[in-house]
């Protein structure tokens, strides 16, 4: 049985805002998602096996996160640089953002840095249309977490009222 | 606060939608979610043929797709060649012949596994050209993602995730502890 100290940011806080490299010369903010759904996927590196497969399956499943409303954003301590060889070498059709200057910050942010190891914990978070963390969820750190979860809570959330 | 990982079940029972090898009463079913391009899921083929033969009677196998065609370019149309196949009858015929040639999926290749079956040719090529069967391929897919199948090979048994590998011996050894 694995167990993991979870310090995330929990259901029901509004989400950081933020500003990451996701090229050398393009940048994205939480603001850019405003009036969308936002599945943000905290990775500690990439071209490590897990975060390749965990990735991969994402890349896969774009289809049905986009049908219930959600840009999906995956973000790492590695430079922009990293991200677009690494996003070209595996076909992936969606923005890897460097949390790299200052090293980390966003994932701190969140509540997800491990600083012993120097990189995020493998950690999601579902952010609805007003910017509000409306679930999280970290892993053990070789544990590919899957999509089942994230799935799970953007339908929740279809099946919530519409407030007024 | 933590968080408890349990091993993940099969949401999508085995039924006869399924393609299916062994007896419907076998105390053991085995599913797998694999992708013919895979060479992972090219080992772990060697060792459930091995797995069947040893099980007999024992063993129901069942196989379902789970093509990752973004780094695997030519898994979903092998993946719709093995069910282009199916509707006529010879699934696992062409599932053996993708999984001894992972290094020929090309449409061609495809093409000329067909004719070694002795498929309609024409019939094959408008089911590839026309996707007919790309969405039983997304249900598939889907049903593995919502039980839990991260990457490929993943094997089910008895309706839970095994975590194990897939050498003859380690899934000899879980299939029989459910005996």
């Amino acid at each position: 049985m694995n167990t993991v100290s979870n310090g995330a940011l929990p259901e029901g806080t509004p989400a950081p805002a933020f500003e990451l490299r996701s090229t050398p010369d393009q940048s994205v903010r939480l603001g850019d998602f405003s009036g969308r759904r936002l599945i943000m996927a905290f990775y500690p590196a990439d071209w490590s096996p897990v975060c390749t497969d965990q990735m991969a399956l994402y890349n896969e499943i774009l289809p049905e996160f986009q049908e219930l409303g959600a840009a999906l954003v995956g973000i790492s301590i590695d430079h922009a640089w990293c991200h677009v060889a690494f996003a070209q070498s595996r076909n992936l059709h969606f923005p890897l953002l460097a949390d790299f200057h200052p090293k980390g910050d966003v994932a701190q942010e969140y509540g997800v840095y491990d600083d012993e190891i120097g990189m995020s914990e493998r950690a999601l978070f579902v952010i609805d249309e007003e910017g509000v963390i409306r679930w999280s969820h970290v892993s053990p750190i070789g544990v590919n977490p899957g999509a089942d979860g994230i799935l799970a809570a953007l339908e929740s959330m279809s099946a919530a009222p519409v407030p007024a | 606060m933590s968080v408890v990982f349990e091993r993940p079940r099969l949401t999508v029972p085995v039924s006869e939608r399924d393609h299916v090898l062994g007896p419907a009463t076998a105390p053991v079913t085995l599913v797998e979610y694999g992708d013919y391009e895979c060479p992972f899921c090219g080992a772990a083929h060697r060792s459930v043929e091995r797995v069947l033969q040893v099980m007999g009677n024992d063993l129901r196998f069942a196989f379902r797709h789970f093509p990752l065609s973004q780094i695997h370019p030519h898994a979903s149309q092998a993946a719709e060649a093995a069910e282009a196949a199916g509707a006529r009858g010879r699934f696992w015929e062409m599932h053996d012949l993708l999984f001894e040639n992972q290094d020929r999926l090309g449409l061609r290749d495809l093409i000329g596994f067909a004719g070694a079956l002795g498929l309609d040719l024409e019939r094959f090529v408008t089911d590839l050209r026309g996707h007919a069967h790309a969405g039983r391929l997304r249900e598939d897919f889907l049903s593995g993602v919502r039980s839990g199948v991260n990457g490929t090979p993943t094997f089910f048994v008895n309706g839970l995730r095994h975590d194990g590998g897939y050498d003859v011996e380690v899934l000899l050894e879980a299939l029989r502890s459910e005996l």
